[in-house]
């Protein structure tokens, strides 16, 4: 047993930070969040340049995978660096269609894995980022849907996650097969989402740590009050044990792993995204602050592809 | 990256879960923690190690399998899904059996540990004082030097099963001059019978009744030479060494937790999954899998020559609140039953959370509080300054 990840996956880890780093990914946030989704598009084709979209799809299939804890180590760098999209859903897209094979993956799986395409997938009645994506796929029941358009967009808490409820479409798919792929989507679904929070947890309390130690309150750094001190410890450890969760459930790729993950990792986010909000206090709470991209979006993540009770739920009955 | 056991491993599992099966005692022990109860677990001690089942770490020449620390997972994991006895050995295989491997000498080894292996010695740790608790650096018993060894002198207090156990280990201020420094200097680590000459042992109730803690009083007892760790004045760094031991992976494994956690789970189904638990249930199942998996990640980074340092204190505060809310829930769920002692003759035949819960209650305090380890990972993980306490 060797339960860490490989030089190959750092290196893979190292890089996707080098490249979203220098690609200003709080800008791209803020047009996305305005409907400007043309500098989104442009780093949706870079991040494909990495290979990442290609790591849901089989080689046979178009794609590199697949391959859980690569995809596990880039989507927790996506998730640092608050990149927007229906990334979750592009990935979760693509396995549901290559576990379905036939006419509709021929038609999509080159281009998702090429990022030539964006795909979305529906989370209940709602599809994420609809309006920016070329493929909406909606599974009710044993019927897969391309649906005609996005819909109207309904506003939502995190601007920059739009939902809109897909109507109509082709059925390009039907039957019990549909409904199986359709699990197996949402497992990965849930991993793909869980090592975002993960990252988009580490990022929060990355930057709150560096705020807690120049911030001077009463004379003196705020970050050597240990109220301030334990917050931030409690944050550490929530992420510290829901990364060998979300990692664990990358290699397992177990129901019951997934489940655990999401909810660790959701619910670590969205701790995070609670300290660092009250350990900024008022400027935190401003929409001016980048840090904002990053609070917002950790409630969605949380609640996406199975809220913490719903996974909670399926543990306890396994 | 994998999860995976060897066939080694899988036949190491498969040799600890028949041996188990075949000599767990099929009723629980009387609890450890009275001197009739500590007497059967010392007896237990001495069964395991007849089949070199109590130290598995260790080196055979010391009465262990030299397994590897994957190995000794394994075996912890079956030893806590058997529901065997606790190990009254503890102090001395998890705490001071490391000193020794790090820091003792080859003689203090070949004396030491064969005894402590068998349970023919058991140890229990002096390390606080009345005044020295989270700030342990304060402590004022004093070792002074004489012919052929040291005199100590002083008060320890809160050691767990002093009151039964044979010898004890702890830190003493040798040099007092050094302290005016920094307090963490002139301290030696020394071992010491507890019927020698001079030591009384003063048994304190604890809060779940049973005398398994004391206060110990030094008046001028000799120790001899052969007895000091590491070099006079280097205590702080023999005792800090290895202190990770405590508050990590190597004091509570993973398998405690995941056994607690399938024995709530099967209570939660037996009373029906009454559905205001469900939450609860799940989270004690989450939080044994995440301390599992977190702790063979830690495994891999050891093996491949990494330290776990700072680390230890994430372990500790995790696996310390997660054992408190685990017993809660198992308590909420008994409903009025959760009052009863474990002895009580109306205690569901589930038994064993009582006395677990009571435990429970102690994790965040020993071993370094969880405010103190709250303090570790902010200023040596997180890199935040130093602030008043």
């Amino acid at each position: 047993m060797r339960f860490l990840l490989d030089d190959e996956q750092r290196q893979f880890a190292t890089s996707l930070d080098e490249m979203l780093s220098a690609a200003g990914t709080p800008g791209v946030a803020r047009s996305w969040a305005a409907g400007d989704f043309g500098p989104g598009r442009a780093l949706w084709a870079r991040i494909a340049d990495s290979g990442v979209f290609a790591l849901a799809i089989p080689e046979a299939q178009g794609g590199l995978g697949p391959l859980p804890v690569e995809l596990t180590v880039a989507y927790e760098a996506l998730g640092r660096h608050a990149v927007p999209g229906p990334l979750v859903e592009t990935a979760a897209a693509g396995a549901l269609l290559a576990r379905l094979g036939g006419e509709p993956a021929a038609a999509w799986l080159h281009p998702l894995a090429e990022g030539k395409a964006v795909a979305t997938l529906a989370d209940g009645p709602y599809a994420l980022d609809a309006d920016a994506a070329d493929a909406v796929f909606v599974v009710e029941g044993e019927t897969l849907r391309l649906a005609d358009g996005a819909g109207p967009v309904q506003p939502t808490l995190d601007p920059a996650r739009q939902l809109s409820r897909p109507r109509g479409g082709a059925v390009p798919a039907d039957g019990p097969a549909v409904t199986a792929a359709y699990a197996h989507a949402v497992g990965l679904a849930r991993l793909s989402a869980a090592a975002q929070a993960l990252g988009l947890g580490r990022a929060l309390l990355t930057q709150t740590v560096a705020y807690a130690k120049e911030r001077r309150q009463f004379g003196t750094e705020i970050g050597s009050f240990q109220v301030i001190k334990h917050r931030l410890a409690d944050t550490l450890i929530a992420l510290e044990f829901a990364q060998p969760l979300v990692y664990g459930a990358a290699v397992t790729m177990a129901d019951r792993d997934l489940a655990a993950a999401k909810a660790a990792a959701g619910e670590a986010g969205y701790l995070a995204a609670r300290t660092a909000l009250q350990v900024h206090g008022a400027i935190g709470y401003t929409e001016e602050l980048d840090l904002s991209l990053w609070i917002r979006k950790a409630r969605a993540l949380r609640d996406a592809w199975g809220t913490p009770a719903h996974c909670r739920a399926a543990i306890a009955a396994a | 990256m994998d999860l995976a056991f060897t066939a080694a491993e899988d036949a190491f599992r498969a040799e600890a879960r028949a041996w188990l099966a075949a000599h767990v005692p099929a009723t629980p022990l009387p609890s450890l923690e009275t001197e009739a109860g500590f007497a059967r677990h010392r007896e237990w001690e001495r069964t395991l190690h007849a089949d070199r089942w109590s130290v598995v770490s260790w080196p055979a020449a010391y009465g262990g399998r030299a397994a590897s620390l994957t190995e000794w997972l394994i075996f912890e994991e079956e030893y806590y899904a058997a529901g065997a006895p606790g190990r009254v050995g503890q102090n001395g295989i998890s705490l001071l059996a490391p000193t020794l491997f790090a820091h003792g000498t080859d003689e203090q080894r070949a004396r030491i540990l064969p005894p402590m292996a068998s349970g023919e010695v058991v140890w229990a740790q002096a390390w606080s004082e009345p005044g020295a608790g989270s700030d342990l650096a304060a402590l004022r018993s004093t070792a002074v030097r004489t012919e052929g060894g040291w005199r100590l002198s002083g008060q320890k207090t809160w050691s767990s099963r002093a009151p039964f156990a044979d010898r004890a280990f702890g830190l003493f201020r040798s040099d007092p001059e050094a302290a005016k420094e920094k307090p963490h200097r002139g301290l030696t680590y020394l071992m010491f019978p507890l019927d020698a000459e001079g030591v009384t042992v003063r048994p304190i109730g604890r809060l779940d009744g049973k005398p398994a803690f004391a206060e110990i009083f030094l008046d001028d007892v000799f120790v001899p030479d052969e007895d000091i760790i590491g070099e006079p004045g280097q205590g702080w760094r023999v005792a800090m060494s290895t202190a990770g031991n405590e508050r990590g992976l190597t004091l509570r494994s993973p398998g405690r937790f995941m056994a607690s956690a399938a024995r709530l789970q099967s209570l939660w189904h037996e009373q029906g999954e009454p559905a205001e638990f469900r939450d609860r249930v799940a989270d004690a199942l989450i939080g044994a899998r995440a301390y599992e998996l977190f702790t063979h990640a830690a495994a891999a980074r050891l093996a491949e020559g990494g330290e776990l340092g700072a680390e230890s204190s994430l372990n500790k505060v995790f696996w310390s609140e997660l054992d408190i809310r685990l017993h809660e829930t198992a308590l909420d769920l008994l409903g009025p039953y959760g009052q009863l002692a474990d002895g009580a003759d109306d205690a569901p035949a589930h038994g064993a959370w009582a006395e677990g819960y009571t435990f429970s209650l102690a994790g965040p305090i020993y071993a370094g509080t969880n405010e103190i380890q709250r303090d570790i990972i902010a200023e040596r993980l997180l890199g935040l300054p130093k602030g008043r306490r």
